[in-house]
């Protein structure tokens, strides 16, 4: 017992430790960004100028708007292809587990950059059917997000039963529509929510494929900008960290509920 | 007969994902591979040759001690940081506050991280200027934060964090009865690390070392924000190939760099699959 005792006291003094000395080295930067944004300098005659110009700044607010438009149309585009996908495979086609899995998280070994290179023939496609502005990136974002998303989704789709919820559902003369929005969707509530916040976590914090594609996101123009104007570059990046720092810590309550399910 | 029809009608199903994925996947990579050794449908090894010149090998030797540098401190520090979340209350708000900066440092960070150093350690960074102002030694002249060093300093911040999200499932699954019963038969501290922890935990830890290296080696945002000048890794290499391969005779440099890409970290990533698989026999 007493050996237990002195054990979990040690373990709160070296958590203590090492979380203040490497949580001191993390908060550094942060508080840096944070001075710097805020000096005084020609660039910045006051205090909160940096700040300010996020919002009058046109290339910014415009790269804002398209990053945020992004986010929202690969979520979606995310979910309709891939709720549909894995709730069939568990329902019909068990043998594809597997491989629906495997492609899923092949992103995660086909970096970016290389997906960049031999995308180029397939987007001048989108280009000529879809469009040719930057929402094209939507395409190959929705392939970035597959990883982080399939494991959310997953996650939520092991934890209820799909096959007696859609065959009560059909049997009521449900559509497949219907049971998919309707029965499987309202169950799964908070893997969806969590999948859906990575891919915007994901999508706002993205670069190579804007970058090299040539399209201007939210983190293609704070580089630029770091060029030119070095305190409202800093400044963006400081919001843009702290904007999904404060997604993914809601986003932690989100999944806990379904942890918390999961063990009953 | 009829259980062979619905078969084929229901793999139909599969058809919208599967067509999505080839489309932007498995074509873009295979394209890679043909493309850096076809040419106009002729077959030349120019671009494999141009791996292995010495300068490029250079360029793959320091994308390699980059990765193998900040996946070891980010290995070891990341795990030190995650057994001491591990310990504390599951649903408790320093957990879910470690583990969400964690994600957004890890898998946000990129461009913005890179900002973060410049407005630290770079000319006229925070730290640059007090220590300028308290000590008189200045760190923000030799410009090395936008050099490999730099590169390393400015990794690490995102090599730890992913560490610490990618360990802690494992050291969760560490049951405190294991612990119980090493007390019981009268292990010590040390003896109970030595046979029990460290033999559990070691394929784990490796693996995600290994992670953290394919991580660092793919990685591309951080270095094109900070790097101005010269392409002194992989990626920008690519990158930078990818802008000239207008140039006659560069058409399929670009193709091979990320052909080279893909083969070391498709190694690297399944070999942390292996080790992955061994640890999950007793994770669940």
């Amino acid at each position: 017992m007493s050996t237990a005792t002195a054990r979990r006291r040690n373990q709160v003094l070296l958590r203590w430790v090492v979380l203040g000395v490497v949580g001191l080295l993390f908060f550094l930067p942060l508080l840096s960004m944070y001075q710097f944004a805020t000096r005084i300098s020609s660039q910045n005659p006051s205090k909160w100028d940096a700040f300010r110009a996020i919002a009058n700044d046109p290339q910014l607010t415009a790269a804002i708007k398209t990053s945020l438009e992004l986010c929202a149309l690969t979520a979606v585009g995310m979910l309709v292809l891939l709720l549909p996908t894995m709730v069939w495979v568990r329902l019909k086609v068990p043998w594809a587990t597997r491989l629906v899995e495997f492609l899923c998280l092949l992103p995660l070994t086909i970096p970016a950059i290389v997906i960049v290179v031999g995308i180029t023939n397939v987007q001048s496609w989108v280009y000529y059917l879809v469009t040719d502005g930057p929402l094209s990136l939507t395409f190959p974002y929705i392939i970035l997000v597959l990883p982080y998303c399939y494991r959310a989704l997953d996650a939520g789709l092991s934890s209820i039963d799909v096959i007696t919820l859609s065959e009560a559902a059909r049997s009521l003369g449900a559509s497949w529509f219907t049971v998919i929005t309707r029965v499987i969707m309202p169950n799964i509530t908070s893997a969806v929510l969590s999948a859906a916040f990575l891919a915007v976590a994901l999508v706002l914090g993205e670069f190579t494929f804007a970058s090299l594609l040539l399209f201007e996101n939210l983190q293609v123009v704070i580089a630029a900008l770091g060029l030119t104007n070095a305190p409202v570059s800093v400044a963006v990046s400081l919001a843009s960290l702290a904007f999904a720092a404060v997604l993914l810590f809601l986003l932690s309550f989100v999944g806990g509920r379904r942890q918390g399910r999961e063990a009953v | 007969m009829s259980s062979s029809r619905t078969g084929i009608g229901a793999s139909l199903g599969l058809a919208p994902f599967l067509v999505y994925v080839t489309l932007f996947l498995i074509i873009p990579t295979v394209i890679v591979a043909i493309g850096s050794v076809f040419v106009d449908g002729a077959f030349t090894s120019d671009a494999l040759e141009a791996l292995v010149e010495p300068s490029m090998l250079t360029v793959t030797w320091r994308t390699v001690l980059l990765s193998l540098a900040t996946a070891v401190i980010g290995a070891v520090v990341g795990a030190l940081v995650a057994y001491v979340v591990a310990t504390a209350n599951p649903t408790g708000l320093l957990r879910r506050l470690v583990t969400s900066v964690c994600g957004v440092l890890a898998q946000f960070g990129g461009v913005t991280l890179a900002f973060a150093f410049i407005a630290t350690v770079g000319q006229r960074g925070f730290v640059t200027e007090w220590l300028q102002d308290n000590s008189g030694i200045n760190i923000g002249d030799s410009l090395w934060l936008y050099s490999l060093k730099g590169l390393v300093l400015v990794y690490t911040y995102f090599q730890i964090p992913l560490m610490v999200i990618v360990f802690l499932p494992a050291l969760d699954g560490i049951r405190p009865q294991w612990r119980e019963a090493a007390d019981n038969l009268g292990a010590s501290n040390w003896q109970y690390w030595r046979h029990v922890g460290v033999p559990l935990l070691f394929p784990s830890f490796l693996g995600c070392t290994l992670l953290l290296f394919a991580n660092a080696f793919a990685a591309y945002a951080t270095a094109a924000a900070l790097v101005n000048q010269g392409s002194p890794i992989l990626a920008l290499q690519i990158a930078s190939a990818l802008g000239n391969e207008v140039l006659l005779g560069h058409e399929n440099v670009a193709y091979a760099l990320a052909l080279e890409m893909i083969v070391i970290v498709a190694l690297v990533m399944s070999a942390y699959a292996l080790l992955q698989r061994r640890t999950s026999a007793w994770l669940r």
